[in-house]
Protein backbone atom coordinates (compact mmCIF):
# COMPACT_ATOMS: atom_id res chain seq x y z
CA UNK A 1 0.00 0.00 0.00
CA UNK A 2 2.62 2.64 1.03
CA UNK A 3 4.51 1.33 -2.42
CA UNK A 4 1.69 2.62 -4.40
CA UNK A 5 1.21 5.96 -3.01
CA UNK A 6 5.34 6.47 -3.41
CA UNK A 7 4.96 5.67 -6.84
CA UNK A 8 1.65 7.44 -7.39
CA UNK A 9 3.37 10.51 -6.21
CA UNK A 10 6.55 10.52 -8.10
CA UNK A 11 4.39 10.18 -10.97
CA UNK A 12 2.35 13.74 -9.81
CA UNK A 13 5.31 15.17 -9.18
CA UNK A 14 6.84 13.95 -12.79
CA UNK A 15 3.49 15.30 -13.98
CA UNK A 16 4.18 18.90 -12.74
CA UNK A 17 7.45 19.03 -13.94
CA UNK A 18 5.99 18.09 -17.05
CA UNK A 19 3.75 21.15 -17.26
CA UNK A 20 6.00 23.70 -17.92
CA UNK A 21 6.99 21.95 -21.41
CA UNK A 22 3.66 21.27 -22.12
CA UNK A 23 3.03 25.37 -21.84
CA UNK A 24 5.53 25.79 -23.63
CA UNK A 25 4.66 23.66 -26.37
CA UNK A 26 1.23 24.85 -26.10
CA UNK A 27 1.82 28.35 -26.57
CA UNK A 28 4.31 27.96 -29.90
CA UNK A 29 1.56 25.59 -31.04
CA UNK A 30 -1.20 28.17 -30.63
CA UNK A 31 0.90 30.91 -31.74
CA UNK A 32 2.43 29.21 -34.71
CA UNK A 33 -1.01 27.72 -36.24
CA UNK A 34 -2.45 31.00 -35.87
CA UNK A 35 -0.02 33.49 -37.10
CA UNK A 36 1.95 31.43 -39.82
CA UNK A 37 -0.84 30.88 -42.29
CA UNK A 38 -1.60 35.13 -42.30
CA UNK A 39 1.94 35.23 -42.92
CA UNK A 40 1.75 33.22 -46.08
CA UNK A 41 -1.18 34.87 -47.10
CA UNK A 42 0.39 38.40 -46.57
CA UNK A 43 3.99 36.60 -47.97
CA UNK A 44 6.45 37.18 -45.73
CA UNK A 45 8.40 39.64 -47.11
CA UNK A 46 5.73 41.82 -47.40
CA UNK A 47 4.70 41.04 -43.71
CA UNK A 48 8.44 41.49 -42.18
CA UNK A 49 9.92 44.56 -44.36
CA UNK A 50 6.30 46.00 -45.67
CA UNK A 51 6.74 49.73 -44.55
CA UNK A 52 2.94 50.20 -44.55
CA UNK A 53 0.59 48.93 -42.00
CA UNK A 54 -2.76 49.96 -42.70
CA UNK A 55 -5.62 47.68 -42.43
CA UNK A 56 -8.43 49.39 -43.07
CA UNK A 57 -7.23 50.33 -46.65
CA UNK A 58 -8.68 48.68 -49.27
CA UNK A 59 -6.84 46.41 -50.60
CA UNK A 60 -5.28 46.46 -47.26
CA UNK A 61 -1.51 46.71 -46.37
CA UNK A 62 -0.06 44.55 -43.86
CA UNK A 63 3.63 45.65 -43.06
CA UNK A 64 5.06 45.55 -39.80
CA UNK A 65 8.78 47.21 -40.64
CA UNK A 66 7.66 50.81 -38.92
CA UNK A 67 6.89 48.67 -35.96
CA UNK A 68 9.91 46.56 -35.97
CA UNK A 69 11.99 49.32 -36.21
CA UNK A 70 9.72 51.42 -33.13
CA UNK A 71 10.33 48.16 -30.80
CA UNK A 72 14.49 48.50 -32.02
CA UNK A 73 14.58 52.37 -31.52
CA UNK A 74 12.79 52.36 -27.93
CA UNK A 75 15.23 49.52 -26.87
CA UNK A 76 17.92 50.68 -27.55
CA UNK A 77 17.07 54.22 -25.92
CA UNK A 78 16.12 52.52 -22.76
CA UNK A 79 19.87 50.40 -23.01
CA UNK A 80 21.96 53.67 -23.83
CA UNK A 81 19.78 55.24 -20.64
CA UNK A 82 19.51 51.84 -17.96
CA UNK A 83 22.42 50.17 -18.74
CA UNK A 84 25.04 52.65 -17.61
CA UNK A 85 22.95 53.81 -14.52
CA UNK A 86 22.21 50.11 -13.80
CA UNK A 87 25.57 49.07 -14.15
CA UNK A 88 27.09 51.76 -12.05
CA UNK A 89 24.66 51.54 -9.62
CA UNK A 90 24.99 47.63 -9.32
CA UNK A 91 28.85 48.80 -8.85
CA UNK A 92 27.73 51.19 -5.94
CA UNK A 93 26.18 48.48 -4.37
CA UNK A 94 28.20 45.91 -4.17
CA UNK A 95 31.39 47.47 -3.88
CA UNK A 96 31.19 51.06 -2.77
CA UNK A 97 27.88 51.28 -0.56
CA UNK A 98 27.81 51.35 3.36
CA UNK A 99 25.98 48.45 4.71
CA UNK A 100 23.74 51.03 6.28
CA UNK A 101 22.70 52.55 2.86
CA UNK A 102 22.58 49.10 1.26
CA UNK A 103 19.73 48.11 3.98
CA UNK A 104 17.54 50.96 2.18
CA UNK A 105 18.67 50.78 -1.30
CA UNK A 106 18.22 47.26 -1.80
CA UNK A 107 14.62 47.09 -0.85
CA UNK A 108 14.57 49.90 -2.77
CA UNK A 109 15.71 48.47 -6.27
CA UNK A 110 13.74 44.95 -5.56
CA UNK A 111 10.43 47.69 -5.12
CA UNK A 112 11.57 49.53 -8.67
CA UNK A 113 11.35 45.77 -10.06
CA UNK A 114 7.76 45.51 -8.67
CA UNK A 115 6.11 48.60 -9.59
CA UNK A 116 3.67 47.21 -11.92
CA UNK A 117 4.22 48.46 -15.66
CA UNK A 118 0.59 50.68 -15.74
CA UNK A 119 2.04 52.66 -12.70
CA UNK A 120 5.19 53.28 -14.92
CA UNK A 121 2.82 54.24 -17.37
CA UNK A 122 0.62 56.36 -15.71
CA UNK A 123 3.42 58.10 -14.47
CA UNK A 124 5.07 58.67 -18.00
CA UNK A 125 1.75 60.09 -19.11
CA UNK A 126 0.95 62.59 -16.52
CA UNK A 127 4.97 63.63 -15.27
CA UNK A 128 7.39 62.75 -18.81
CA UNK A 129 5.16 63.54 -21.68
CA UNK A 130 4.72 67.07 -20.47
CA UNK A 131 7.94 67.52 -19.24
CA UNK A 132 9.33 66.22 -22.30
CA UNK A 133 6.90 68.78 -24.90
CA UNK A 134 7.94 71.66 -22.63
CA UNK A 135 11.68 71.55 -22.90
CA UNK A 136 11.51 70.01 -26.24
CA UNK A 137 8.68 70.36 -28.08
CA UNK A 138 6.89 68.32 -30.13
CA UNK A 139 3.63 66.43 -28.41
CA UNK A 140 5.61 64.79 -25.75
CA UNK A 141 4.65 61.52 -26.59
CA UNK A 142 7.55 60.30 -28.54
CA UNK A 143 10.75 57.35 -28.16
CA UNK A 144 12.57 59.95 -25.99
CA UNK A 145 10.03 59.66 -23.40
CA UNK A 146 9.19 56.10 -23.87
CA UNK A 147 12.97 55.17 -23.89
CA UNK A 148 13.61 56.89 -20.26
CA UNK A 149 10.15 55.13 -18.90
CA UNK A 150 11.88 52.15 -19.85
CA UNK A 151 15.34 52.68 -19.04
CA UNK A 152 13.97 53.11 -15.26
CA UNK A 153 11.85 50.08 -15.62
CA UNK A 154 14.91 47.93 -16.96
CA UNK A 155 17.02 49.31 -14.34
CA UNK A 156 16.24 46.10 -11.57
CA UNK A 157 16.95 44.09 -13.55
CA UNK A 158 20.33 45.10 -14.95
CA UNK A 159 21.38 46.32 -11.18
CA UNK A 160 20.02 42.74 -9.60
CA UNK A 161 21.60 40.62 -12.46
CA UNK A 162 25.02 42.69 -12.22
CA UNK A 163 25.23 43.08 -8.67
CA UNK A 164 25.53 39.47 -8.50
CA UNK A 165 27.97 39.16 -11.43
CA UNK A 166 30.29 41.89 -9.31
CA UNK A 167 29.88 40.32 -6.18
CA UNK A 168 30.65 36.14 -7.79
CA UNK A 169 34.14 37.98 -8.45
CA UNK A 170 36.61 36.22 -6.35
CA UNK A 171 37.90 38.89 -3.79
CA UNK A 172 41.46 38.32 -4.42
CA UNK A 173 41.53 40.08 -7.72
CA UNK A 174 40.31 42.90 -6.07
CA UNK A 175 43.17 42.69 -3.43
CA UNK A 176 45.62 41.92 -5.99
CA UNK A 177 45.08 45.44 -7.68
CA UNK A 178 45.00 46.68 -4.29
CA UNK A 179 48.41 45.65 -3.41
CA UNK A 180 49.99 46.30 -6.44
CA UNK A 181 49.07 49.76 -5.53
CA UNK A 182 45.72 50.85 -7.50
CA UNK A 183 43.29 52.61 -5.92
CA UNK A 184 40.17 51.41 -4.33
CA UNK A 185 37.98 52.64 -7.59
CA UNK A 186 41.01 51.59 -10.26
CA UNK A 187 41.14 48.00 -8.65
CA UNK A 188 37.09 47.64 -8.51
CA UNK A 189 37.06 48.73 -12.08
CA UNK A 190 40.06 47.92 -13.83
CA UNK A 191 40.20 44.11 -12.25
CA UNK A 192 37.01 43.17 -10.58
CA UNK A 193 34.63 44.46 -13.03
CA UNK A 194 36.40 42.78 -16.48
CA UNK A 195 35.98 39.68 -14.94
CA UNK A 196 32.34 39.82 -14.08
CA UNK A 197 31.88 40.60 -18.13
CA UNK A 198 30.07 38.04 -19.02
CA UNK A 199 27.51 37.95 -16.11
CA UNK A 200 26.60 41.79 -16.64
CA UNK A 201 25.98 41.32 -20.96
CA UNK A 202 23.50 38.24 -19.47
CA UNK A 203 22.02 40.97 -17.10
CA UNK A 204 21.92 43.65 -20.15
CA UNK A 205 20.74 41.11 -22.51
CA UNK A 206 17.58 40.70 -19.94
CA UNK A 207 17.36 43.99 -19.11
CA UNK A 208 16.89 44.03 -23.49
CA UNK A 209 14.11 41.41 -23.51
CA UNK A 210 12.25 43.31 -20.73
CA UNK A 211 12.17 46.29 -22.90
CA UNK A 212 11.45 44.72 -26.31
CA UNK A 213 8.18 42.65 -24.28
CA UNK A 214 6.96 45.58 -22.48
CA UNK A 215 3.04 46.55 -23.50
CA UNK A 216 1.49 49.14 -21.20
CA UNK A 217 4.00 51.51 -20.22
CA UNK A 218 5.17 51.95 -23.66
CA UNK A 219 1.63 52.26 -25.29
CA UNK A 220 1.17 55.40 -22.79
CA UNK A 221 3.73 57.39 -24.07
CA UNK A 222 5.39 56.65 -27.38
CA UNK A 223 2.03 57.62 -29.31
CA UNK A 224 1.61 54.98 -31.52
CA UNK A 225 1.88 55.87 -34.88
CA UNK A 226 2.51 52.68 -37.21
CA UNK A 227 4.95 55.11 -39.54
CA UNK A 228 8.82 55.68 -39.41
CA UNK A 229 9.72 58.22 -37.30
CA UNK A 230 12.15 61.41 -38.45
CA UNK A 231 13.49 62.07 -34.87
CA UNK A 232 13.60 60.84 -31.19
CA UNK A 233 10.71 63.62 -30.76
CA UNK A 234 8.41 61.66 -32.85
CA UNK A 235 6.24 58.65 -31.57
CA UNK A 236 6.29 55.53 -32.47
CA UNK A 237 4.23 52.02 -32.12
CA UNK A 238 5.73 49.10 -31.34
CA UNK A 239 5.46 45.40 -31.77
CA UNK A 240 3.54 44.99 -28.54
CA UNK A 241 1.77 48.52 -28.74
CA UNK A 242 0.23 47.12 -32.19
CA UNK A 243 -1.39 44.36 -30.77
CA UNK A 244 -2.76 45.98 -27.58
CA UNK A 245 -4.17 48.57 -29.96
CA UNK A 246 -5.60 46.71 -32.06
CA UNK A 247 -6.80 43.12 -30.86
CA UNK A 248 -10.09 44.29 -29.62
CA UNK A 249 -11.77 45.29 -32.62
CA UNK A 250 -9.86 43.15 -35.23
CA UNK A 251 -11.43 40.43 -37.19
CA UNK A 252 -10.04 38.05 -39.97
CA UNK A 253 -6.57 38.28 -41.44
CA UNK A 254 -6.51 41.28 -39.67
CA UNK A 255 -6.64 39.45 -36.77
CA UNK A 256 -4.02 37.20 -37.86
CA UNK A 257 -1.95 39.17 -38.75
CA UNK A 258 -1.79 40.78 -35.16
CA UNK A 259 -1.11 37.16 -33.73
CA UNK A 260 1.85 37.00 -36.65
CA UNK A 261 2.79 40.26 -35.16
CA UNK A 262 3.05 38.33 -31.87
CA UNK A 263 4.88 35.51 -33.51
CA UNK A 264 7.47 37.96 -34.80
CA UNK A 265 7.37 39.14 -31.00
CA UNK A 266 8.27 35.39 -30.05
CA UNK A 267 11.06 34.65 -31.90
CA UNK A 268 12.63 37.99 -30.99
CA UNK A 269 12.31 36.98 -27.54
CA UNK A 270 13.85 33.78 -28.29
CA UNK A 271 16.73 34.53 -29.48
CA UNK A 272 17.01 37.07 -26.71
CA UNK A 273 16.89 33.79 -24.26
CA UNK A 274 19.51 32.06 -26.70
CA UNK A 275 21.70 34.78 -26.13
CA UNK A 276 21.17 35.23 -22.24
CA UNK A 277 21.87 31.36 -21.42
CA UNK A 278 24.80 31.13 -23.46
CA UNK A 279 26.45 34.19 -21.87
CA UNK A 280 25.22 32.29 -18.31
CA UNK A 281 26.84 29.51 -19.32
CA UNK A 282 29.90 31.21 -19.99
CA UNK A 283 29.43 32.90 -16.81
CA UNK A 284 29.40 29.66 -14.77
CA UNK B 1 49.08 57.64 16.92
CA UNK B 2 47.66 56.74 13.79
CA UNK B 3 46.17 53.41 12.64
CA UNK B 4 47.24 52.57 9.07
CA UNK B 5 44.45 51.03 7.94
CA UNK B 6 42.11 54.28 8.06
CA UNK B 7 42.54 57.75 6.09
CA UNK B 8 41.77 61.18 7.30
CA UNK B 9 39.64 62.96 4.87
CA UNK B 10 42.68 65.21 4.00
CA UNK B 11 44.86 62.34 3.34
CA UNK B 12 41.97 60.68 0.67
CA UNK B 13 41.74 63.74 -0.65
CA UNK B 14 45.17 64.20 -1.68
CA UNK B 15 45.16 60.87 -3.23
CA UNK B 16 42.17 61.76 -5.39
CA UNK B 17 43.97 65.04 -6.08
CA UNK B 18 47.11 62.66 -7.39
CA UNK B 19 44.46 60.36 -9.24
CA UNK B 20 41.67 62.40 -10.92
CA UNK B 21 40.83 59.23 -12.96
CA UNK B 22 39.83 57.66 -9.51
CA UNK B 23 37.56 60.66 -8.28
CA UNK B 24 35.61 60.61 -11.77
CA UNK B 25 35.08 57.22 -10.78
CA UNK B 26 33.64 57.72 -7.60
CA UNK B 27 31.78 60.30 -8.62
CA UNK B 28 29.96 58.78 -11.45
CA UNK B 29 29.09 55.57 -9.19
CA UNK B 30 27.91 57.68 -6.80
CA UNK B 31 25.53 59.58 -8.95
CA UNK B 32 24.52 56.70 -10.65
CA UNK B 33 22.91 55.52 -7.56
CA UNK B 34 21.34 58.76 -6.72
CA UNK B 35 19.83 59.17 -9.80
CA UNK B 36 18.13 55.26 -9.14
CA UNK B 37 17.50 56.35 -5.62
CA UNK B 38 15.66 59.20 -6.76
CA UNK B 39 14.19 58.36 -10.18
CA UNK B 40 11.86 55.80 -7.81
CA UNK B 41 11.36 58.26 -4.98
CA UNK B 42 10.31 60.73 -6.94
CA UNK B 43 7.94 58.34 -8.56
CA UNK B 44 6.72 56.65 -5.50
CA UNK B 45 6.46 60.60 -4.15
CA UNK B 46 4.40 62.07 -6.77
CA UNK B 47 2.26 59.00 -7.21
CA UNK B 48 1.14 59.49 -3.22
CA UNK B 49 1.08 63.14 -2.87
CA UNK B 50 -1.26 63.54 -5.76
CA UNK B 51 -3.50 60.15 -5.24
CA UNK B 52 -3.84 60.45 -1.48
CA UNK B 53 -6.13 63.15 -1.53
CA UNK B 54 -8.22 61.45 -4.23
CA UNK B 55 -9.13 58.42 -1.87
CA UNK B 56 -12.35 59.18 -0.65
CA UNK B 57 -14.91 56.97 0.31
CA UNK B 58 -16.93 56.67 -3.14
CA UNK B 59 -14.16 54.95 -4.93
CA UNK B 60 -15.34 52.03 -3.06
CA UNK B 61 -18.85 51.84 -3.53
CA UNK B 62 -19.98 48.42 -3.93
CA UNK B 63 -21.19 49.21 -7.79
CA UNK B 64 -19.25 50.95 -10.64
CA UNK B 65 -21.45 53.18 -12.97
CA UNK B 66 -20.35 56.06 -15.28
CA UNK B 67 -20.63 58.44 -12.20
CA UNK B 68 -18.86 57.00 -9.83
CA UNK B 69 -15.89 54.90 -11.07
CA UNK B 70 -15.76 52.34 -7.82
CA UNK B 71 -12.70 50.60 -8.20
CA UNK B 72 -14.44 48.18 -5.54
CA UNK B 73 -14.84 45.49 -8.18
CA UNK B 74 -12.03 45.62 -9.36
CA UNK B 75 -10.43 44.95 -6.21
CA UNK B 76 -12.58 42.34 -5.56
CA UNK B 77 -11.99 40.67 -8.84
CA UNK B 78 -8.22 41.49 -8.20
CA UNK B 79 -8.74 38.72 -5.10
CA UNK B 80 -9.94 36.70 -7.10
CA UNK B 81 -7.82 36.28 -9.45
CA UNK B 82 -5.21 36.08 -6.77
CA UNK B 83 -6.69 33.35 -5.38
CA UNK B 84 -7.63 31.05 -8.67
CA UNK B 85 -3.87 31.83 -10.32
CA UNK B 86 -2.31 30.57 -6.79
CA UNK B 87 -4.55 27.84 -6.73
CA UNK B 88 -3.82 26.27 -9.92
CA UNK B 89 0.29 27.48 -10.32
CA UNK B 90 1.50 26.98 -6.73
CA UNK B 91 0.82 23.06 -5.94
CA UNK B 92 1.86 22.54 -10.04
CA UNK B 93 4.96 24.78 -9.41
CA UNK B 94 6.20 23.44 -5.94
CA UNK B 95 5.45 19.95 -7.58
CA UNK B 96 7.36 20.15 -10.45
CA UNK B 97 10.14 21.76 -8.25
CA UNK B 98 10.61 18.88 -5.61
CA UNK B 99 10.69 16.71 -8.52
CA UNK B 100 13.47 18.33 -9.77
CA UNK B 101 15.11 18.60 -6.64
CA UNK B 102 14.16 15.67 -4.95
CA UNK B 103 13.66 12.82 -7.28
CA UNK B 104 14.98 13.06 -10.79
CA UNK B 105 18.57 11.81 -11.22
CA UNK B 106 21.60 13.48 -12.14
CA UNK B 107 22.13 14.08 -15.70
CA UNK B 108 18.46 13.03 -16.36
CA UNK B 109 17.58 14.72 -19.63
CA UNK B 110 14.35 15.69 -18.74
CA UNK B 111 15.61 17.92 -15.96
CA UNK B 112 17.22 20.25 -18.77
CA UNK B 113 14.17 20.18 -20.88
CA UNK B 114 12.32 21.22 -18.43
CA UNK B 115 14.87 23.74 -16.92
CA UNK B 116 15.54 25.80 -20.35
CA UNK B 117 11.52 25.37 -21.03
CA UNK B 118 10.77 27.29 -17.43
CA UNK B 119 13.49 29.90 -18.47
CA UNK B 120 11.85 30.38 -21.68
CA UNK B 121 8.49 30.74 -20.06
CA UNK B 122 9.76 33.55 -17.56
CA UNK B 123 11.13 35.55 -21.01
CA UNK B 124 8.02 35.44 -22.62
CA UNK B 125 6.57 39.08 -22.76
CA UNK B 126 2.75 39.49 -21.00
CA UNK B 127 1.10 40.43 -24.14
CA UNK B 128 2.24 37.12 -25.47
CA UNK B 129 0.93 35.12 -23.03
CA UNK B 130 -2.51 37.20 -23.40
CA UNK B 131 -2.83 36.43 -27.31
CA UNK B 132 -2.21 32.93 -25.93
CA UNK B 133 -4.83 32.63 -23.65
CA UNK B 134 -6.83 34.62 -25.80
CA UNK B 135 -6.27 31.61 -28.54
CA UNK B 136 -6.38 29.28 -26.31
CA UNK B 137 -8.69 29.14 -23.08
CA UNK B 138 -10.83 32.07 -24.82
CA UNK B 139 -11.43 30.49 -28.06
CA UNK B 140 -10.39 26.84 -28.19
CA UNK B 141 -11.82 26.17 -25.06
CA UNK B 142 -14.83 28.27 -25.28
CA UNK B 143 -14.82 30.10 -21.91
CA UNK B 144 -15.37 33.52 -23.45
CA UNK B 145 -13.76 36.80 -21.81
CA UNK B 146 -13.75 35.32 -18.57
CA UNK B 147 -11.55 35.23 -14.58
CA UNK B 148 -11.05 31.52 -15.55
CA UNK B 149 -9.12 32.50 -18.65
CA UNK B 150 -6.92 35.44 -17.10
CA UNK B 151 -6.68 33.20 -14.14
CA UNK B 152 -5.22 29.96 -16.13
CA UNK B 153 -3.46 32.45 -18.50
CA UNK B 154 -1.97 34.04 -15.01
CA UNK B 155 -0.90 30.88 -13.50
CA UNK B 156 1.26 30.07 -16.92
CA UNK B 157 3.28 33.25 -16.53
CA UNK B 158 3.88 32.89 -12.54
CA UNK B 159 4.24 29.23 -13.12
CA UNK B 160 8.47 29.05 -13.32
CA UNK B 161 8.79 32.18 -10.64
CA UNK B 162 7.17 29.43 -8.06
CA UNK B 163 8.95 26.56 -9.69
CA UNK B 164 12.46 28.77 -9.53
CA UNK B 165 12.17 29.96 -5.85
CA UNK B 166 10.93 26.77 -4.45
CA UNK B 167 13.99 24.97 -6.13
CA UNK B 168 16.29 27.37 -4.49
CA UNK B 169 14.62 27.25 -1.13
CA UNK B 170 14.18 23.24 -1.63
CA UNK B 171 18.47 22.98 -2.37
CA UNK B 172 18.89 25.33 0.68
CA UNK B 173 17.90 22.50 2.87
CA UNK B 174 20.57 20.65 3.98
CA UNK B 175 21.43 16.67 3.07
CA UNK B 176 21.92 15.68 6.71
CA UNK B 177 18.35 16.30 7.03
CA UNK B 178 17.28 13.52 4.32
CA UNK B 179 20.04 10.99 5.20
CA UNK B 180 18.71 11.63 8.91
CA UNK B 181 15.00 10.77 7.58
CA UNK B 182 16.03 8.00 5.16
CA UNK B 183 18.34 6.51 8.60
CA UNK B 184 15.24 6.27 10.46
CA UNK B 185 13.46 4.20 8.20
CA UNK B 186 10.90 6.93 6.01
CA UNK B 187 10.23 6.73 2.87
CA UNK B 188 11.25 9.18 0.27
CA UNK B 189 7.64 10.50 -0.18
CA UNK B 190 7.55 11.12 3.82
CA UNK B 191 11.09 12.57 3.71
CA UNK B 192 10.15 15.30 1.68
CA UNK B 193 7.13 16.00 3.07
CA UNK B 194 8.05 15.82 6.64
CA UNK B 195 11.61 17.16 6.36
CA UNK B 196 11.99 18.57 3.68
CA UNK B 197 9.09 20.84 2.64
CA UNK B 198 8.92 22.60 6.27
CA UNK B 199 12.04 23.58 6.59
CA UNK B 200 11.56 25.28 2.76
CA UNK B 201 8.54 26.98 4.21
CA UNK B 202 9.66 30.51 4.38
CA UNK B 203 11.62 30.55 0.95
CA UNK B 204 8.61 28.93 -0.88
CA UNK B 205 6.30 31.61 0.58
CA UNK B 206 8.43 34.35 -0.17
CA UNK B 207 8.42 33.29 -4.26
CA UNK B 208 4.72 33.04 -3.83
CA UNK B 209 4.31 36.40 -2.32
CA UNK B 210 6.45 37.61 -5.44
CA UNK B 211 4.20 35.62 -7.77
CA UNK B 212 1.25 37.88 -6.02
CA UNK B 213 2.86 40.75 -6.93
CA UNK B 214 3.15 39.70 -10.63
CA UNK B 215 -0.60 39.09 -10.40
CA UNK B 216 -2.02 42.14 -8.84
CA UNK B 217 0.39 43.88 -11.44
CA UNK B 218 -0.34 42.48 -14.14
CA UNK B 219 -2.63 44.09 -17.35
CA UNK B 220 -1.64 43.05 -20.86
CA UNK B 221 -2.04 39.37 -20.53
CA UNK B 222 -5.23 40.04 -18.71
CA UNK B 223 -7.05 42.27 -21.23
CA UNK B 224 -8.06 40.03 -24.10
CA UNK B 225 -8.41 37.08 -21.35
CA UNK B 226 -10.78 38.26 -18.28
CA UNK B 227 -11.58 41.52 -20.11
CA UNK B 228 -12.60 44.89 -18.75
CA UNK B 229 -16.09 44.50 -17.81
CA UNK B 230 -16.05 46.47 -14.04
CA UNK B 231 -19.17 44.63 -12.24
CA UNK B 232 -17.75 41.67 -9.73
CA UNK B 233 -18.93 38.72 -11.67
CA UNK B 234 -21.48 36.08 -10.55
CA UNK B 235 -19.81 33.05 -11.74
CA UNK B 236 -15.74 32.04 -12.61
CA UNK B 237 -16.87 32.11 -16.26
CA UNK B 238 -18.10 35.67 -16.53
CA UNK B 239 -15.49 38.73 -17.10
CA UNK B 240 -14.32 41.23 -14.61
CA UNK B 241 -11.31 43.69 -14.50
CA UNK B 242 -8.48 43.08 -12.06
CA UNK B 243 -7.03 46.65 -10.81
CA UNK B 244 -4.71 47.32 -12.98
CA UNK B 245 -6.93 46.69 -16.39
CA UNK B 246 -9.34 49.31 -14.34
CA UNK B 247 -6.33 51.98 -13.93
CA UNK B 248 -5.54 51.46 -17.71
CA UNK B 249 -8.96 52.00 -18.62
CA UNK B 250 -9.74 54.86 -16.65
CA UNK B 251 -5.99 56.66 -17.77
CA UNK B 252 -6.68 55.69 -21.73
CA UNK B 253 -10.53 56.84 -21.34
CA UNK B 254 -8.46 60.13 -19.59
CA UNK B 255 -11.99 61.32 -18.14
CA UNK B 256 -11.24 59.72 -14.61
CA UNK B 257 -7.67 61.23 -14.16
CA UNK B 258 -8.13 61.67 -10.31
CA UNK B 259 -9.36 58.03 -9.47
CA UNK B 260 -6.47 56.73 -11.92
CA UNK B 261 -4.38 58.29 -9.35
CA UNK B 262 -6.53 56.94 -6.97
CA UNK B 263 -6.14 53.53 -8.26
CA UNK B 264 -2.13 53.71 -8.33
CA UNK B 265 -1.91 54.67 -4.60
CA UNK B 266 -3.81 51.59 -3.93
CA UNK B 267 -1.51 49.30 -6.12
CA UNK B 268 1.36 50.84 -5.02
CA UNK B 269 0.64 50.00 -1.42
CA UNK B 270 -0.28 46.74 -2.04
CA UNK B 271 2.89 46.30 -4.10
CA UNK B 272 5.02 47.67 -1.67
CA UNK B 273 3.16 45.47 1.36
CA UNK B 274 3.74 42.43 -0.66
CA UNK B 275 7.20 43.57 -1.10
CA UNK B 276 8.14 44.08 2.66
CA UNK B 277 6.07 41.03 3.68
CA UNK B 278 8.38 39.04 0.94
CA UNK B 279 11.61 40.29 2.25
CA UNK B 280 10.21 39.81 6.03
CA UNK B 281 9.62 36.18 4.99
CA UNK B 282 13.01 35.04 3.42
CA UNK B 283 14.57 37.19 5.90
CA UNK B 284 13.52 34.51 8.26
CA UNK B 285 14.98 31.84 6.11
CA UNK B 286 18.11 33.67 6.81
CA UNK B 287 17.97 32.87 10.38
CA UNK B 288 16.84 28.93 10.03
Amino acid sequence: MKKYTEIAMRGVFFVAAIASILAVALICVFLFANGIPAMAEIGVFDFILGDKWAPNNVPASYGILPMILGSIYVTAGAIIIGVPIGILTAIFMAKFCPKKIYRFLKPAVDLLAGIPSIVYGFFGLVVLVPFIRNVFGGNGNSILTASILLGVMILPTIIGVSEAAIRAVPDSYYEGALALGASHERSVFFATLPAAKSGIMAGVILGIGRAIGETMAVIMVAGNQAIFPDSILDGVRTLTANIVMEMGYAADLHREALIATAVVLFVFILIINLLFSLLNRRAK
Amino acid sequence: MQQINKQTFKQKFSSYKKHPLSLFLLIIVILAAVLTFSALLFLIGYILVKGIPNITPDLFAWTYNSENVSLMPALINTITMTLISLLIAAPLGIFAAIYLVEYAKKGNKIVGIVRTTAETLSGIPSIVYGLFGMLFFVTTLKWGYSLLAGAFTLAIMILPLIMRTTEEALKAVPDTYREGSFGLGAGRLRTVFRIVLPSAVPGILSGIILAIGRIVGETAALIYTAGSVAVIPESLLDSGRTLSVHMYVLSNEGLHTDQAYATAVILLIIVMLINWLSGFVAKRVAKV
